[in-house]
């Protein structure tokens, strides 16, 4: 089995500052990391290969310096890594993006799974896993928080706030996974001795086939009018340590304070 | 602001590297919780095993690391020890529980004992003390019998650290008494063997993560094939284990020491008192000044240490015996500064200095108290000037 894992890096942090001129994020000063949901879609394929046997190929689209995050995923596990980079691909929004990955994978010969993180934590658009499958015209199954693979086909929970689905698909498939699917596992020494020397394979625009016309930001439909940081919303009150039918009648009380009720 | 340059290879910055990523994302989280409900960290140590970090001083050949340089392994414990000390010493004892493996055993006790301590898969415990026999190490009890192709073990060993949870016991006991030190013998036992059982755990001040009990043996049998070396090289085995052990125990005085010193700097640059950082004060600077020069200068020590042994370990027992000692020291000296340097909350439990403290003290005690050391420091002294005339 061949999969796929495409991973972004990213600000760590949660905290991210948007110049107001540019509309961009501030990403000086801020160090890079791999996007957590990404690092359980990795931590999801290495499972798969421990298991069962597999090879992990790790894509990032993004800049020379994408190159830690691939080493990273290496370290971890991963047998191959891929960096898709090009100026051409500067300003890609994620129909973009979606596009040259799904590109990109096309590439790297027989595929039979690819996993995405469920959302990138600057851009928060959950796009790109969707967006690559519907390229590449496999189904996508979103918020995979359980997989089981047998006989050929993806057995699948898919998380919902309220509860969830099981879901069996075939593959090949793009699955975009949530946190509470695994633990990602921290790097090994010999994983990152490896990682240190390996040689990371570099696919340009042209390399992948892409059309100009659909990559960077020619190839990007999306607008962006205005980016702000929403005002902060006041954290609301717990009524703890307290029987529950007093609870009730306090929070009663208070709402009747507020003349809600 | 450049780090010291130690001249460390590639390998040491990268075990640095990721074992600081391991302590701050995996232990920091737990630390107060598993010294509060004193839980064994076993899940931690499982991971560490897949990190192939607890296989560093295990040669190649049996499925360790094989790193060429002590230091590899005191760099780990040290970065480790930065965070929690309960989590390292369960995490180093694999180390003292195989040495006498590594140091006296045959191949095939290598192979059979050795290849799932690497893998973290097994745990390891050394067991020399006893009730009546802690620094006289020479005054052990428990007695091995031998009786065809096994020897009955009867005794109690004490404060065994990783006793109960190790799979892999290195025991000392007497097989000829009336040879006193000479007459003593390193066995392997496993957990599980008929005849052997565990006793009470400890309660302790600190270190609380770390398990240590009793080992009990009441005609236990164990295979003649688990005897290490020959009869009688017990005391040698044990004296040359803690020449190597010893750097263990200073590096994570090292790495307390820094641990303390990151949190009180980073208090004190932002508690506010009489308008300013209190960091901003002369009295509180030069104490840090100090604190950080014994802290390096203990770093130092212990690095030059690893790279005399690495070339010999003949002879190392003095300088293994200074540095476990001043590093230790100077671990209690910074703890105890940073719980007064923090004030109130360095008292509270919401703050990690506290506990830094109460786990210090440990290490002027154990794997030969600093006395002890003292004494092994001027034995040396004594020996090296009378051979000068």
């Amino acid at each position: 089995m061949h999969i796929v894992v495409c991973i972004k890096q990213v600000p760590g942090t949660t905290k991210v500052q948007i110049n107001p001129e540019t509309n961009t994020l501030i990403r000086e000063g801020v160090e890079a990391i791999i996007n957590p949901f990404d690092e359980n879609a990795l931590e999801a394929a290495l499972v798969l290969k421990e298991t069962g046997g597999a090879k992990v190929t790790v894509l990032c689209m993004g800049p020379p310096q994408a190159e830690t995050a691939l080493r990273e995923s290496m370290a971890r596990g991963a047998d191959d890594i891929v960096l898709l980079c090009d100026r051409a691909f500067a300003g890609s929004d994620t129909w973009a993006t979606s596009y040259a990955l799904a590109q990109g994978i096309r590439t790297l010969g027989a595929v039979d799974l690819v996993f995405c993180g469920k959302q990138a934590i600057d851009g928060d658009t959950a796009q790109v896993g969707p967006g690559v499958a519907e390229f590449l015209g496999w189904p996508v199954i979103t918020y995979v928080r359980k997989l089981e693979v047998k006989d050929g086909k993806a057995l699948i929970e898919r998380t919902f706030e309220d509860g969830y689905e099981k879901i069996e698909a075939p593959l090949p498939c793009v699955l975009t996974t949530v946190k509470e699917m695994n633990v990602p596992r921290m790097a090994s020494l010999k994983g990152r001795m490896r990682a240190k020397k390996a040689e990371i394979k570099v696919l340009t625009a042209e390399a992948v086939k892409a059309d100009p016309k659909e990559i960077g930001l020619k190839g990007s439909p999306t607008r962006v009018v205005k980016i702000f940081t929403p005002p902060k919303k006041s954290s609301g009150v717990r009524i703890d340590g307290t029987e529950p039918s007093v609870a009730a009648r306090e929070i009663v009380s208070r709402l009747k304070e507020q003349k809600v009720i | 602001m450049a780090e010291m340059d130690y001249g460390l290879t590639e390998q040491q910055q990268e075990i640095r590297s990721i074992m600081r990523e391991f302590a701050e994302e995996r232990v920091k989280p737990v630390r107060a919780e598993l010294d509060e409900k004193d839980i064994f960290p076993r899940e931690l140590l499982n991971e560490l095993g897949k990190m192939d970090l607890m296989g560093l001083y295990i040669p190649e050949e049996y499925g360790g690391f094989g790193a060429e340089s002590m230091l590899d392994f005191v760099i780990a414990i040290e970065e480790l020890s930065r965070v929690c000390i309960g989590v390292s010493v369960s995490y180093a004892a694999n180390a003292l529980g195989a040495d006498p493996i590594i140091i006296g055993g045959s191949d095939e006790q290598k192979k059979k004992y050795l290849a799932p301590l690497a893998k973290g898969e097994k745990l390891a415990a050394f067991a020399l003390t006893e009730p009546n026999a802690g620094s006289d190490a020479g005054g052990i009890q428990t007695t091995a019998v031998k009786k065809g192709d096994k020897y009955v073990l009867n005794g109690t060993k004490q404060w065994i650290t990783n006793g109960g949870e190790a799979d892999t016991y290195s025991v000392m006991a007497m097989t000829d008494r009336s040879k006193g030190a000479r007459g003593a013998s390193f066995f392997i036992l496993e957990k599980g063997m008929p005849g052997f059982t565990f006793g009470k755990k400890e309660n302790k001040m600190g270190i609380r993560a770390s398990a240590t009990r009793e080992l009990i043996f009441e005609d236990c049998e164990v295979p003649a094939a688990n005897l290490i070396g020959r009869e009688g090289m017990g005391f040698i085995i044990a004296m040359k284990t803690f020449d190597v052990s010893r750097p263990g125990i200073a590096a994570q005085g090292v790495g307390l020491a820094q641990g303390a010193l990151d949190e009180v700097i980073n208090y004190a640059r932002q508690r506010v008192q009489f308008g300013k950082p209190i960091i901003a004060n002369q009295g509180y600077q030069w104490t840090l000044a100090d604190l950080a020069t014994k802290t390096e200068a203990a770093r130092a020590l212990l690095y030059s240490v690893c790279r005399t042994a690495d070339k010999s370990t003949k002879d190392i027992s003095k300088y293994s015996a200074m540095i476990k000692l001043f590093a230790t020291d100077v671990a209690m000296d910074v703890t105890t500064w940073a719980v007064q340097l923090l004030g109130g909350y360095g008292y509270m439990k919401e703050y990690p200095v506290e506990k830094m403290m109460r786990d210090a003290k440990i290490l002027q005690i154990y794997e030969g108290t600093n006395q002890v050391q003292r004494d092994v420091i001027g034995a040396a002294l004594i020996k090296e000037y009378a051979s000068k005339k």
